[in-house]
């Protein structure tokens, strides 16, 4: 029988089917240190073993300090957490990226540069965006602490198989049309609940054209249309990524790997339980507008009229053009921005900083601007930009260059927005509140973002 | 956790579609390593006027009096109405610990986000869906400070108004573990001779996915 790539995934992890639910094992584990405590005082106190400590990989990202980190972490609070991880990775015996190691960063970026994410794996993480590495041809999925908890202590997952969506973006896409405006796109297509209760499968020209950067940020956002997985079958370009990476096997091991890895694609005829083409040639650079992903625009286009809205829709539109101080039929263009932040597990690898600087080289960060900052996804990736000269290009320009983590993606540190300011963001989610409070985000590609803080306004890439 | 078997009591109706989990519980509450104390920052950013931090005292807050949490007709109720993809976005367990510190046991709406709906029933929350015909007739019986009581019984599957009795769907596992308040871990660990077995073989299988 013809199988997705779900399918065979799924199929391989069965350990028993329990009524109308599957109990399922875990090959990787990933840990930070905002949704673990909880995961780690209830394994004590049922005195209860760690099933398989060598699947665990546990990074400090959220709560990190991206300036001054030799001061170490100012907020007592934010410390207390950091420092929980610290000791419960040395009571359980678990592999930690402390802040201090080059290797650490946000959770989603190290683990595909270590080589820790392989095709085939299921990786949990009690992180939503965890389906960014769905992108290797693995089945990704974020859960809760509750969940930490019972992989930990048994190495499965109880599951419902997930129905399969499969996103066909065929065609290729224009100049400087990214990753992320493929991903605002679809959200904006089928919306932020279209893939619930779905595994989203990526495919078409525009996908397999995509790098593993791109493929990441592609996989990372189907969270945001609902999807607790997203993924991408294996090709060349997955397989040559993941060579010589730290973790990934070596040698005769590595053969045998790759030819496993190359069964990872959905069979000829395989059928998924919903299929939504997408034009690629017809995406435009995306802005969002509104508080939810899916309240996304060409960067040419217009706010829409809450009234030519229906039902809930329209009381969501008013609600979110309120909080955003914006109005009806005003173009994207004229939206004001105060602050831009290039960062997060969506775009804070090498190529996402590459890209964005060469619209920011010998240009200068508008005087409308109050802030423009850089935050490298990993301490690799930081080093891997300086040796470029890549810092050297965003500081000139007048960005600030910080240290790896979450940072203003979601404000658990010290970045972050003040009320009523307009960020331009890399990041994922432009909910309420989520850069701050009060604060209000535009989601974008670094690209995008990068021209933002040149021009003090969204402008059209493809013109520069 | 504690079992649920039936929850009677007032009905809060929060008008809002893609409740998100940032909205639920704001980040900055995120930093406690306890499951408990959460309640008082539940919708924080819609419930206060002032910008909340932890350990703070309740008392010192400044109400937002339009918020309908605030509104002294639901105090103590026990049920949340609410619109489509309730609790999307993080995948946060801060969400529902927050609900059920507040004192909600049931969360009604016609859709929500599925890592949200597998963690509300890890603690003891139960989410049900329901049409959008009886979103709206529930909507319009609770709002504008109009007060609707609801029985639930979770044993039967049915929502009571007094009057009426609306059937739900609910799946029988999770239900069962509800009812009965039981720890999931404890249950999958009875299989562990299972596990092991498969671990043995998939190792065999997959070397270079373990470690030796």
């Amino acid at each position: 029988m013809a199988l997705t790539l779900y399918e065979k995934i799924f199929n391989r992890h069965v350990v028993k089917k329990l009524d109308d639910s599957y109990l399922i094992y875990i090959d990787r584990h990933l840990i930070h240190e905002v949704t673990s405590p909880q995961a780690f005082d209830g394994i004590r106190l049922n005195n209860r073993k760690i099933w398989r400590t060598d699947s665990i990989v546990a990074v400090p990202d959220h709560n990190v300090p991206t300036l001054d980190r030799k001061k170490g972490i100012q907020d007592p609070i934010s410390k207390i957490q950091v420092d929980t991880l610290d000791s419960n990775c040395a009571e359980f015996g678990l592999n930690q990226f402390k802040m201090n190691d080059i290797r650490q960063g946000i959770v989603h970026v190290i683990g595909p540069e270590q080589g820790l994410t392989l095709p085939g794996m299921t990786i949990v993480c009690g992180d939503s965006h965890t389906s960014t590495h769905g992108a290797f041809g693995a089945l990704a999925m974020g859960i809760g602490t509750s969940e930490v908890e019972h992989v930990l202590a048994t190495q499965c997952l109880i599951v419902k198989k997930l129905k399969t969506l499969q996103i066909n973006v065929y065609g290729k896409t224009q100049n400087y049309i990214t990753a992320k405006d493929i991903a605002l796109a679809v959200i904006g297509h089928i919306g932020t609940a279209g893939g619930t209760g779905f595994a989203i499968e990526f495919t078409g020209e525009a996908i397999t054209d995509l790098s593993m950067e791109g493929r990441m940020t592609l996989c990372n956002m189907a969270i945001e249309a609902g999807a607790r997985a997203g993924m991408i079958a294996v090709d060349d370009t997955t397989i040559g990524y993941l060579e010589d990476r730290p973790y990934a096997p070596q040698g005769k091991m590595w053969e045998a790997a790759v030819s496993d890895w190359r069964l990872l694609v959905s069979d000829k005829g395989a059928i998924f339980d919903k299929v939504v083409n997408i034009d690629a040639t017809m995406i435009e650079p995306q802005v969002t507008w509104g508080t939810s992903p899916e309240m996304v625009s060409s960067v040419l286009g217009f706010i829409p009229d809450p009234e030519s809205q229906l039902g809930s829709k329209k009381t969501g539109y008013k609600q979110a053009l309120e909080y955003m101080n914006l109005k009806p039929k005003m173009s994207i263009s004229d939206i004001p921005i105060d602050r831009v932040f290039i960062g997060s597990c969506t775009n804070s690898r090498i190529e996402d900083l590459r890209n964005a600087a060469k619209i920011v080289q010998s240009k200068k960060v508008s005087k409308s601007i109050k802030q423009a900052m850089v935050v490298p996804g990993s301490g690799l990736v930081k080093m891997q930009a300086e040796k470029e000269g890549l810092d050297q290009i965003f500081i000139e320009a007048g960005f600030e260059w910080r240290e790896p983590g979450c940072s203003m993606c979601l404000a658990m540190n010290a970045d972050r927005l003040e009320a009523g300011e307009h960020c331009a963001s890399t990041s994922n989610r432009n909910f309420e509140g989520r850069q701050g409070q009060g604060g209000r985000t535009h989601l974008v590609s670094p690209e995008m973002a990068a021209a933002a803080a040149i021009y003090g306004k969204f402008v059209d890439i493809r013109n520069l | 956790m504690e079992k649920y078997t039936k929850n009677s009591g007032i009905v809060i109706p929060l008008d809002r579609a893609n409740v998100d989990t940032d909205a639920i519980i704001p980040k900055q509450f995120l930093k406690s390593v306890k499951k408990t104390g959460f309640g008082k920052n539940l919708f924080d950013e819609w419930r206060y006027l002032d910008h909340g931090e932890p350990d703070q005292a309740e008392s010192s807050r400044q109400i937002n009096p339009d918020f309908v949490l605030n509104q002294s007709c639901y105090k103590d109720a026990t049920i949340l109405l609410t619109r489509e993809n309730f609790g999307c976005g993080s995948s946060r367990e801060h969400a529902p610990w927050a609900i059920l510190d507040y004192g909600i046991r049931t969360i009604l709406a016609p859709s929500f986000a599925d890592i949200f709906y597998g963690n509300c029933f890890k603690n003891g929350i139960l989410p049900i869906l329901i049409s959008d015909e009886l979103t709206q007739i529930f909507f319009d019986k609770s709002q504008n400070k109009k007060v609707l009581r609801l029985e639930i019984d979770l044993e039967n599957q049915k929502i009571i108004d007094g009057i009426n009795e609306y059937h739900f769907e609910i799946d029988e596992f999770k239900k069962h573990c509800l009812l009965e308040g039981l720890d999931d871990i404890g249950m999958t660990l009875q299989n562990a001779k299972d596990i092991e077995l498969f671990e043995t073989n998939y190792k065999q299988k997959f070397p270079w996915l373990t470690k030796e």
